[in-house]
């Protein structure tokens, strides 16, 4: 099954809500998803200052107290916050130096996340307690995406939780499977692509990410991915300056979308959207097969 | 001169409903209520607030009963009803009035995927738009939609009427057995087997019927009949592209 939840703030004045109502959108599709989950934050100050690169980790059997000492010798005014079973370090450097150091400081380490907005928190258990461990509630920022698991293809593991942030401030949460991810994993890894797990949203990460990189906008990107996957999926796509939907021909994935002049929020099921401030008066509609939805920031 | 007492006695009973604001009790509780075996006598009106997109509201009713629901409801609103009449004054998610038996299902709003899905009588009213799969293996039920219905619907139907006052999506009626469908508007595509009929006066006739029971303005004049080419029922090898 899987849930997925998503809002993309317009309204300055509502940032300082984001984790509160991202909260209370992610409980409300915990039985579609009660094995784990994950977030992604766009613009916390906690996780991702302004000026700074930050970096979503998962340290594994690397103590955090570890993670800190290796980093400190490498990257210059590098911060670790704890955040559950993931980790978020940001600095004051651009983004590939601070992910290059990570990775050579740190090689066991599996980096979930990075960019200069987006913070990506991921672990195993209750969505509830999940969003406790990661301080969701008191998150701010302009974006944030959820997503609650029900695994059926892969193992049930923080590194195979949702969303998969393979590009800087990229971020994609899949409801769904994939038929020919095999086939396409294949041609990425061909074309250079190194992945993560053997996850088959990860392949739809993956693509998207290809089609960015090679110059196209993420509406187009997303339409090759209609083009090119198989497969039953609702996906929602985000970067700093955009946040996207999409699903399938058959379209059997739910989702409903709604639209204020303050926000725009995306969810598998309405209940998720009910407590939105102004939902009342927000244009509430289904997204069409096959249709690309995107709104910028 | 009747005294003012005895009109009042003389007026038809309108009991004031029964009214469960689901913000403070649970969904279970309220269908519980609604089974109570003696709920047509005692309680025949029922109102509902603060759905919030909850699932599973009024689902297997099974007397005369009115339950008006003051906004959207999540899955399989009024599932299984049987005799009683349920409005939702909002959106429906996902299966509103799923294998209904009878009675009627209003949504005054728009309705998700699979309205009506294997539904065997009654009367299901859509005011707004239906998505994909609208009367998905429908058995028996009326449906009538004031706006569009997705792709799919009336797939698999074998009986029944669905009627589609504004436009279908792609693959309308595909395999399907006996049910009748009238659109009013485009539709994008027929589905396998399905193919557009004479209208002739009974079905104008039935159509203006099923539009007056559901309350909707529409010209039966507009509307255009689908139903099955019954090639599908028995495999030939001649029709093996159909499929």
């Amino acid at each position: 099954m899987c849930g997925i939840v998503g809002l993309h703030l317009r309204e300055p004045s509502l940032h300082p809500r984001l984790g509160e109502l991202l909260t209370g959108m992610l409980c409300q599709v915990t039985e579609r998803g009660p094995d784990s989950a994950g977030v992604a934050v766009y613009g916390d100050p906690r996780w991702s200052p302004p000026g700074h690169a930050s970096v979503s980790l998962l340290p594994g059997t690397t103590a955090p107290d570890q993670v800190a000492t290796a980093l400190r010798g490498a990257v210059p005014d590098v911060t670790v916050v704890d955040a559950g079973q993931t980790l978020v370090v940001h600095a004051p450097v651009d983004v590939d130096t601070l992910v290059t150091a990570v990775r050579a400081a740190l090689p066991d380490v599996l980096v979930i996340g990075s960019g200069e907005d987006v913070a990506v928190l991921k672990g195993v258990g209750h969505p509830q307690l999940l969003a406790a461990e990661f301080g969701l509630a008191q998150a701010q920022g302009f974006q944030g995406v959820a997503h609650t698991r029900m695994a059926t293809e892969s193992a049930v593991t923080p590194a195979h939780c949702h969303p998969f942030s393979v590009g800087a401030d990229q971020c994609l949460v899949h409801n769904g499977s994939f038929a020919n991810h095999a086939t396409i994993r294949r041609e990425l890894v061909a074309g250079g692509a190194v992945f993560d797990s053997d996850n088959d949203s990860e392949v739809g990460a993956r693509f998207v990410a290809a089609q960015l990189a090679a110059g196209y906008d993420l509406e187009k990107s997303l339409k090759l991915l209609c083009e090119r996957f198989d497969g039953f999926y609702t996906l929602l796509v985000s970067t700093r300056d955009s946040f996207a939907i999409v699903r399938d021909a058959i379209a059997c994935k739910p989702a409903v979308v709604a639209e204020t002049p303050e926000w725009v929020a995306m969810a598998s099921e309405y209940r998720a959207l009910a407590g939105l401030p102004g939902i009342e008066n927000a244009r509430i509609f289904e997204p069409e097969p096959e249709e690309v939805y995107a709104w910028q920031r | 001169m009747a005294a003012l007492s005895d009109v009042l006695m003389a007026a038809p009973v309108r009991p004031e409903p029964t009214v469960v604001d689901l913000s403070v009790t649970d969904v279970r509780q309220l269908n519980a209520a609604l089974h109570a075996p003696d709920v047509a006598e005692t309680t025949p009106s029922w109102r509902v607030t603060h759905p919030d997109g909850r699932h599973s509201i009024a689902v297997g009713l099974d007397a005369e009963v009115t339950v008006e629901i003051d906004g959207h409801v999540g899955y399989y609103c009024a599932g299984m009803n049987k005799t009683a009449s349920v409005t939702v004054h909002g959106n429906a998610g996902v299966g509103v009035a799923e294998n209904m038996m009878s009675g009627t299902v209003r949504v005054r709003g728009n309705a998700s995927q699979s309205a009506g899905a294997t539904a065997h009588g009654g009367l299901l009213v859509v005011e707004g738009s239906a998505a994909a799969r609208c009367g998905i293996s429908m058995k028996g039920v009326d449906i009538v939609v004031g706006g569009d219905v997705g792709h799919m619907s009336a797939f698999m139907g074998q009986a029944g009427r669905l009627v589609v006052c504004g436009d279908a999506g792609d693959a309308l009626g595909d395999s399907l057995y006996e049910a009748r469908i009238y659109v009013a508007g485009s539709v994008k595509s027929l589905g396998a087997d399905c193919v557009e009929k004479e209208m002739r006066p009974e079905h104008r006739a039935e159509l203006a019927d099923l539009l007056a029971a559901a309350g909707m303005a529409a010209d039966p004049a507009d509307f255009r009949r689908y139903g099955s080419a019954r090639r599908l029922y028995n495999f030939s090898v001649d029709h093996a592209s159909a499929y």
